[in-house]
């Protein structure tokens, strides 16, 4: 379903469970940003994660629809000057209130990763290196 | 060009085919699709070697399905039978399952029906032992459908063990009344309790839940179905046989009504599982035909009793009509959520339906307060207080549907939530139903 990728320098396999414990957070973060639609999103994925995070394109969608439902965002289909039909996803104020909670979730777990592995050049680098 | 539109509509026309994923989707994944593969031409590839990259980061159809599946699982269940060949055979065994298990219930209940000597005598255990002769049929039937280990059918027969000792190991007194509403209460009891094998042992799963209720609804239909045709049938029987004798054609109905009854149980909820498209039809089409009558009888009924009052000519066992309302009511609030997409927004047959349960809650309110004015007098009966509770928990039920639908229409909350609401409220309906045929008998001395 999700798939780490495996290009670029530090060739990082990011293992499918982390990748898809984390989509939904990434997802509304950049529906943060402004009203987006599928594509788009997932090219701001890539573009975040300097490619290291891809996704298989189709599983967004139902991930999407998932938002949808429980109301974190809305959507409407419109079609911009130039280019095609799309359905725009924008974030509600369900959808903040949740990734603000996400957000405080993933800051304790990364910042307890961080003090486990202290220092100016941690672990996972050194292994990146290797 | 010409040629990666053919390919384009090839590629829809393939993931089509999962169940899971309809029109709108569609459209999504291929303007996906369309924007891959202008931004893989402007990098150089030809149409052909875009077309391919872009399908094969879409992902696999099975697992695409599979995704689109776990979100959308209410149009699985819209379109069970499509799902092809493996599933027709499957069907077809599951025809051969459900006739057994109708057997089996018709033949237990002519055995119970021989032994009551029915209907020369009419013992009231008979009566209020129906339900036992018919519903551990269909809990065992869903059982075995679902494969539910032995756990699983420990847990099955539990309630209904539990329920027959209950049932028939309490003294009733002669003519009892307790003993009327206990015949009435088990059969929604042990409907309930068929509910753990149909949810094949998930019962906290808050969509298998829904899925119960739509269940229930489209049974009604079917079965509703299957006794207008039983009727006729048997109307006809009993005009053919009557040259022979008025005797000879009693005996028929005697034999075919108390079978056919009980294996009509079986058979629609046979009918509910494998034949799923046909009655998906049906229920959307019966909500917009009864929910703008129903709304516009409630309204006219709730501004004539405010009109009137209710004073002149009250009657006692009104409450147990009002009862029967406020089911109906939340029959076709359940209906019409079962029937739409849950992403939806607010349409017109919301306000529709906002209003009849609204005009509802209100003649409902009326009723009670007059009820309970004339508490004193009327005093307390089991025949009051089951109907009074029962009236209390639809009222409760109502209110929180009506509550969250005018925020569901206000924009503020999405129909998610007051799925949930029903979803979390059914456990209420079945303590209720079991204090009633387990707590009220006693408290009354069994009279």
């Amino acid at each position: 379903m999700y798939k780490g990728s495996s290009y670029g320098k530090a060739n990082v396999n990011i293992h499918k469970d982390l990748v898809a414990a984390s989509a939904t957070t990434l997802v509304l973060a950049i529906l943060a940003e402004g009203e987006n639609y599928g594509y788009s999103i997932l090219k701001r994925v890539k573009e975040l994660s300097e490619g290291e995070l891809e996704w298989t394109d189709g599983m967004l969608y139902p991930l999407l629809h998932r938002l949808l439902r429980l109301g974190y965002v809305t959507t409407e289909w419109r079609t911009p000057p130039e280019g095609r039909r799309r359905r725009y996803y924008s974030i509600t104020e369900d959808g903040r209130a949740a990734l603000a909670d996400q957000q405080r979730q993933w800051v304790t777990v990364t910042r307890a990763l961080g003090n486990v592995w202290q220092g100016p050049d941690p672990l996972p680098m050194t292994l990146g290196e290797a | 060009m010409d040629d990666l539109e053919t390919q384009i509509v090839e590629w829809r026309s393939y993931v089509a085919k999962s169940p899971a994923v309809d029109g709108r989707d569609l459209d999504e994944l291929d303007a996906h699709l369309r924007d891959q593969i202008a931004e893989l031409n402007a990098a150089g590839l030809t149409d052909d070697e875009a077309f391919l990259v872009a399908v094969k980061r879409m992902g696999d159809l099975d697992s695409l399905s599979r995704e689109f599946a776990r979100e959308h699982h209410d149009r699985l269940w819209k379109q069970l039978v499509l799902s092809g060949e493996n599933e027709r055979a499957s069907s077809m065994s599951g025809w051969l399952e459900a006739i057994v298990f109708a057997l089996a219930a018709a033949i237990t209940l002519q055995c119970a029906r021989l032994a009551a000597d029915f209907p020369e005598e009419e013992p009231t255990w008979l009566l209020r032992n129906i339900s036992f002769f018919v519903l551990p049929f269909v809990a065992a039937y869903f059982a075995r459908r679902r494969r539910l280990d032995l756990r699983g059918c420990l847990l099955t027969a539990a309630p209904f063990g539990l329920l027959a000792l209950v049932v028939n190991l309490y003294p009733y007194g002669p003519d009892s009344t307790t003993e009327m509403i206990v015949a009435l209460q088990l059969p929604v009891l042990l409907w309930f309790a068929v509910s753990y094998p149909y949810m094949g042992g998930t019962i906290s799963s808050h969509e298998r839940r829904m899925d119960f209720v739509r269940f229930t609804g489209e049974w009604v239909i079917y079965y509703a179905l299957i006794a207008l045709g039983g009727g006729v049938l048997l109307m006809l029987t009993a005009m053919i046989f009557k040259p022979i004798g008025t005797d000879m054609s009693e005996r028929v109905i005697e034999w075919v009504l108390p079978a056919g009854a009980a294996g009509a149980v079986i058979v629609a909820a046979w009918l509910v599982e494998s034949k799923q498209r046909v009655v998906e039809n049906m229920a959307p089409v019966l909500t917009t035909i009864f929910t703008p009558l129903f709304a516009l009888m409630l309204t006219v009924a709730a501004v004539a009793y405010a009109v009137s009052g209710l004073s002149g000519d009250f009657n006692r066992e009104l409450l147990g009509v009002f009862d029967a309302l406020l089911v109906v009511v939340l029959g076709l609030v359940l209906y019409a959520m079962s029937a739409r997409e849950t992403t939806g927004s607010p349409g017109p047959m919301d306000r529709v339906q906002l209003l009849a349960v609204a005009s509802a809650l209100v003649l409902d309110l009326m009723v009670l307060g007059t009820m309970l004015a004339r508490i004193g007098d009327l005093g307390f009966t089991a025949n009051r207080v089951a109907a009074l509770g029962l009236n209390l928990v639809l009222l409760v039920n109502l209110a929180g549907a009506a509550w969250l639908s005018t925020r569901f229409l206000r924009g503020r909350i999405t129909l998610h939530r007051l799925e949930r609401w029903q979803t979390s409220y059914l456990p209420v309906f079945v303590v209720w139903a079991a204090i009633v045929v387990i707590v009220i008998p006693p408290l009354f001395s069994f009279d």
